[in-house]
């Protein structure tokens, strides 16, 4: 990134160019599970993208006080506050969702995403382009979460945000859900796909191949 | 004895962490290019795992747990709402500990595993591990025992996923799938794999 980038370039490179999920392969640990259904996607999404752009705000406003010997967990404690304030808000007032997102609010604190930005951006950064980084890149892992769990609720269950869109045969209806998308694999053979539609919009992203198979000759010819 | 047993098989091939859970997966893609590497940084993992997982538990029993500072006389505090931060110092400390310990007296380990223990004081698997901890209530017997499984797990599936993409690069991808798409459709059939040990008990 440039030195003096703009804070839209800022705030739109990560949501498509440089995906934290798709090329950055940062934040994948504690995402996928909550994609089964889009509540706990949307809020997971939101929690994210508030910590890592507070947590880029207030990494890059004492950037200069921190030894550099001791900034991990100077970091560490910054975005392991801010956890406990989002998980402390989240049990006040949407105990259930809370429940359903178990440990996963925890892992927010050992999330690549927001050490690796905090590590890479908020420490060379001043504070109000490092927020915008923060909310750039949740934006970026937000549209993943987003899009999985449109794609898992919508076409395992039938349903978005709980209510009914695809009426199921056993309701009456005509659309027979597809149980694999409730499941863990589909999270990954979803990520897959859309990684390949992406990089197949955007050729510079794609990786080369180690070894080259060399076109297929018959003996004799 | 059969209980502890029950609860090893569950965390190393039902609930396994990386495959059913998708816990440490930063590094479980960045790191298994090559199955010695991934054997290195699984069995660190184990390691950390099976020390942190039951300090953290006296750490909460003792100290965080609701009416757990009796001892010292405070009947109604509860400071679990401390705990992540709690657990992630623990977790630094203990990294840091073993590596200078490591270092001093193991040579020859700390050279194999040296560069990868850094790393694991960011893999959501000690962290999630802990917290599962908690929030199942485990005593302190069942941490050790679930703490050398959920390791494992993580260990036996990088090392797999690592044996995989070894010879994964031999065959021909299409373009966009190259690397880190394949990797991940790869992790979704072993997945899918694992879940044939849904439904087996002791």
């Amino acid at each position: 990134m440039a030195k003096q980038a703009s804070a839209k370039d800022i705030l739109l490179t990560p949501v498509f160019d440089n995906n934290p999920i798709t090329l950055q392969i940062l934040g994948i640990c504690s995402a996928l599970a909550v994609t089964s259904n889009l509540d706990t996607a949307l809020v997971m999404a939101i929690a994210l993208t508030a910590v890592t752009a507070f947590s880029n705000l207030f990494i890059a406003m004492i950037r200069t006080q921190i030894p550099a010997s001791i900034r991990m967990i100077v970091q560490m404690v910054i975005i392991a506050s801010l956890v406990i304030v989002v998980d402390q808000i989240l049990r006040a007032y949407a105990f259930t969702l809370a429940k359903q997102l178990s440990v996963f609010v925890g892992l927010i604190i050992t999330n690549c995403i927001v050490m690796g930005r905090a590590e890479a951006f908020a420490m060379q950064n001043p504070p109000w382009a490092s927020f915008l980084d923060g909310i750039g890149n949740g934006l970026g892992y937000s549209l993943m979460l987003i899009a999985l769990g449109v794609v898992r609720e919508l076409f395992g269950a039938g349903k978005l945000f709980g209510h009914e869109i695809l009426p199921l045969v056993k309701d009456g209806g005509w659309y027979e859900p597809n149980g694999l998308l409730l499941l863990p694999p589909s999270a990954f053979f979803l990520i897959g796909l859309f990684i390949w539609a992406l990089r197949m919009w955007k050729k510079a992203q794609q990786e080369p191949a180690d070894f080259k198979l060399a076109p297929q000759v018959k003996e004799g010819d | 004895m059969e209980h502890l047993l029950s609860l090893f098989v569950r965390a190393v091939f039902i609930e396994n962490m990386a495959l059913a859970f998708f816990l440490g997966m930063c590094s479980f893609i960045a790191i298994s290019k090559k199955v010695e590497t991934a054997i290195g940084l699984g069995i660190a993992v184990v390691v950390v795992q099976v020390i942190t997982l039951p300090a953290n538990n006296l750490v909460y029993t003792y100290l965080l747990k609701d009416g757990a500072l009796a001892w010292a006389g405070l009947l109604d505090v509860d400071l679990s709402y401390l705990g992540f931060l709690t657990y992630i110092g623990v977790i630094a400390a203990i990294v840091q500990i073993l590596e200078m310990a490591l270092d001093k007296y193991l040579p020859a380990l700390y050279n194999a595993l040296g560069i990868f223990l850094p790393l694991i004081t960011v893999n959501c698997v000690i962290m999630a591990g802990s917290l599962f901890m908690v929030e199942r209530d485990y005593d302190f017997s069942e941490s050790v025992v679930y703490g050398l499984g959920s390791g494992l797990s993580w260990a036996l599936a990088i090392a797999l996923l690592a044996g995989i993409r070894e010879k994964l690069k031999y065959s021909d991808v299409p373009a966009g799938l190259q690397g880190l798409g394949i990797t991940f459709i790869i992790i979704g059939l072993m997945s899918l794999g694992f879940m044939s040990f849904s439904g087996v008990q002791l």
